[in-house]
């Protein structure tokens, strides 16, 4: 009989321990699921950031994770440097927010989500198309299309204003029920110039930014798609030269511009909102952040406003959208139950606790998800903000501006603003239109040169 | 006996250990505890000089995707990325704006300084002390705090300096929106927070002049303006090539007061290198051509650095 010595007996022991912790599934701390760090983004809306807080520690609760949430402002681009830093490094969140044009800014380090969107479209209907254009760069989801966070910009209106000034009855144009009211039909971008003419005379000029920030660069890339006018294809190619309907977007954006205040070239984000809120404008284009606002601090102004869809051009609505992404880094090493908290966070349920939580202000990526009744029950007025999400009846269509373009140059000509500027180049420099579009196709063929 | 220049002076060693004691010898040369001593400093320069400019310099030779060299037409691969720079419009407007808004502020900011220097000197000490805290106050608190408070005073809609001139009846001006007054608007603001940096260079300065010199300038019947053109300006001179020179490499870097002001706007006519650099590589995602934009600036201020140092080293040269 083989004698077993205390050594051999210690080393067999020593094996089979280390075998068993190297084969033994990730077992943590107190029989958990494990750890899962998100960064989202800081809600401008207070109790925005406490329902999050609320769903992740649901979630975790039902299934044994530790969900940890920051939440990172994007106050001074603080959200774009810290997915660099964590690009760069490679280290980070397991669960990132990513404002509009970052999923596919950072598409190779992203895991992608193709699953988890089939899972969910299934369930409810297919997501907005410039949800799809931002979010799946390369014929690959990489980024789950947000609720926290996402937003669209139709006017906001001064309807006391509208009526007195331009003799639009925009309530009864735009109801709060789903069907469209006399002469919905003519709201269009003719009609909104003459609008703006009118009111700009009686003091009270619509309040369009002009600058470079998102809120100028939206609404006039809405107005462009509107009008079919785009300023590169899906390709790529440069689409600037004898593209007659880009010129007619430029002279109607032109012509409007005359007619607002002679700051807006200065304005940033906040410009509109001020405008509308000091009482000095009839219209904005904005989420309802504005009229929240006005409802603070002045409520017989919020009294007065009524959201409809942005004005339509001759090639159909467009409505302004501003998405934020759920996305998850490739070197996370809790993909799986990002995948499974995220597509939980995304079903309705959980989106109508976002919306809900935000005062109306976060817009759900499905279409399906536009009857939420919190935009019923807003106010006052009750139903202000009725047509804030897209509904069939606008028969519109989300719109991000520089699209269709392939998006590595789509986000450099946004964050440039080139549309804005090739506005200002005519209404502001004193250039020809035939000068200033000169201008934008150098540019664009520079943008074009390296990706 | 004089110590020897390489070494420190060699205590009596254990005789039992050959390897030791020339560790020791080795230890105790003054070469090798010099270099020890600069360890410290080389790590920080070249952790966070040399690494930083050095890896500033590989993105920008980089494509967008950063997946290879980017490609050139005329300048070889690699240097794509100036290429495009040099073709572009918006570009050049930067570079424009980047020397008018620099040299501008410098020199308004050295003129400005100048004078307060001059009055504080000639008040008595015991009244100095609060007026040099008082006029110290606009470097001390964070440029972008204070340019917010700037923003408020200029804000397009609210501006209170409009509704000052308002009140006496002068026009509003569009302080932000207009080329060149958000031009003179950043100046204003960077003049602002910049003059007590140059104010208390120049007062220091002005102590150490010997008062002597004006004594002799008086006897010999110098007026005022003489004694400042042939006794002052001359005695300050090496002070306020430096002061200029290290005003210039912030100024020129400068970030915050062009992004809280105008953002680069209208039309691009206010960005500066910085400013840009951040709008093409972190908002556009577009970090190589970010690098190289920033890497811009590095040729204008050596060149600038090369001259201004040229004319200390040559006037220290004259004095001896």
């Amino acid at each position: 009989m083989t004698e077993i010595k205390r050594r051999t007996l210690l080393r067999s022991g020593a094996g089979v321990a280390a075998a068993g912790v190297l084969s033994a599934p990730m077992v943590h701390a107190q029989g958990t699921g494990g750890t899962l760090r998100c960064g989202f983004w800081d809600h401008w809306v207070p109790n925005g950031n406490v329902v999050m807080r609320e769903l992740c520690a649901e979630w975790g609760r039902a299934n044994r994770v530790d969900v940890q949430m920051d939440t990172v402002t994007s106050n001074g681009n603080q959200i774009l440097l810290t997915i660099n830093a964590q690009a760069q490094s490679r280290t980070g969140y397991d669960i990132m927010s990513f404002p509009t044009w970052e999923p596919s800014n950072h598409q190779r380090m992203l895991e992608p989500v193709d699953d988890v969107m089939r899972n969910l479209t299934q369930k409810y209907g297919a997501v907005n198309p410039a949800a799809e254009y931002l979010g799946k760069p390369a014929g690959t989801w990489v980024a789950i299309p947000a609720v926290a966070g996402t937003q669209l910009k139709p006017a906001c209106v001064r309807f006391d204003l509208m009526q007195q000034h331009a003799g639009i009855d925009i309530r009864a144009m735009w109801p709060a029920k789903n069907e469209r009211g006399p002469g919905a039909d003519q709201w269009n971008w003719e009609t909104f110039a003459k609008a703006a003419e009118a009111c700009h005379k009686a003091g009270f000029s619509f309040g369009l930014p002009m600058g470079s920030f998102t809120d100028a660069v939206d609404w006039v890339g809405a107005l462009f798609g509107s009008y079919g006018a785009f300023l590169m294809d899906e390709k790529g190619a440069v689409t600037v030269r004898n593209n007659a309907k880009l010129r007619a977007a430029v002279e109607m954006c032109a012509r409007i511009s005359r007619f607002l205040p002679n700051d807006v070239w200065a304005w940033d984000d906040g410009g509109n909102n001020r405008a509308l809120i000091s009482g000095r404008s009839a219209l904005i284009f904005n989420p309802p952040s504005a009229w929240a606002v006005a409802k603070r601090d002045a409520p017989q102004v919020a009294a007065n406003c009524w959201t409809v869809p942005m004005p339509a051009g001759p090639e159909g609505r467009y409505s302004a959208y501003l998405p934020f992404f759920w996305g998850i880094w490739n070197f996370s090493r809790s993909k799986g139950a990002a995948k499974a908290f995220l597509e939980w966070l995304s079903d309705r349920a959980q989106a109508e606790r976002q919306t809900n939580g935000s005062n109306g202000y976060d817009i759900p990526p499905f279409t399906s998800m536009s009857d939420f009744k919190v935009w019923e029950t807003e106010g006052p007025p009750v139903g202000s903000v009725y047509n804030y999400p897209v509904r069939a009846h606008h028969n519109a269509r989300t719109s991000i501006a520089m699209a269709p373009a392939p998006a590595a140059m789509a986000v450099q000509m946004y964050n440039q603003g080139l549309n804005t500027k090739l506005i200002a180049r005519i209404v502001q420099g004193g250039e020809s239109v035939d000068q200033a579009l000169g201008w934008v196709e150098r540019e664009l063929n520079t943008i074009r040169r390296g990706g | 006996m004089a110590a020897d220049a390489s070494t420190a002076p060699i205590m009596p060693s254990a005789p039992n250990s050959g390897r030791a004691s020339s560790l020791q010898r080795l230890a105790r040369r003054r070469s090798t505890i010099a270099v020890l001593m600069t360890i410290p400093l080389l790590v920080v320069l070249i952790g966070l000089v040399a690494y930083p400019a050095g890896y500033g310099i590989y993105l920008s030779t980089l494509n967008r995707r950063m997946t290879g060299f980017m490609e050139g037409e005329w300048l070889p691969n690699g240097l794509g990325n100036f290429e495009i720079l040099f073709e572009s419009e918006t570009f050049w407007a930067v570079a424009w704006q980047s020397c008018i808004f620099a040299i501008s502020a410098v020199i308004l900011k050295a003129l400005v300084g100048f004078w307060l220097a001059h009055m504080l000197h000639h008040i008595p000490a015991k009244g100095q002390r609060k007026w040099r805290g008082m006029l110290l106050v606009p470097w001390v608190i964070p440029p972008a705090l204070s340019t917010l408070g700037w923003w408020w005073m200029f804000d397009p809609a609210y501006s209170s300096i409009n509704w000052l001139f308002q009140v006496v009846g002068i026009p509003q001006v569009p302080w932000l929106g207009e080329k060149w007054w958000a031009r003179l608007s950043i100046i204003i603001v960077n003049v602002w927070y910049g003059a007590p940096f140059f104010m208390i260079m120049y007062l220091a300065a002005l102590k150490s002049v010997p008062e002597q010199l004006y004594e002799a300038a008086a006897i010999d019947g110098a007026t005022s303006w003489q004694r400042l053109r042939y006794v002052t300006l001359p005695m300050m001179a090496n002070i306020i090539s430096i002061t200029v020179l290290f005003s210039l490499i912030v100024t020129f870097a400068n970030y915050d007061i062009v992004r809280v002001l105008t953002n680069g706007g209208p039309r691009d006519l206010t960005h500066v290198f910085a400013s840009y650099a951040f709008q093409v590589g972190i908002l556009s995602g577009n970090i190589p051509r970010g690098a190289a934009v920033s890497l811009f600036m590095f040729p204008i201020l050596a060149i600038c650095a090369f001259f201004v140092l040229r004319g200390v080293t040559r006037r220290n040269k004259e004095q001896m």
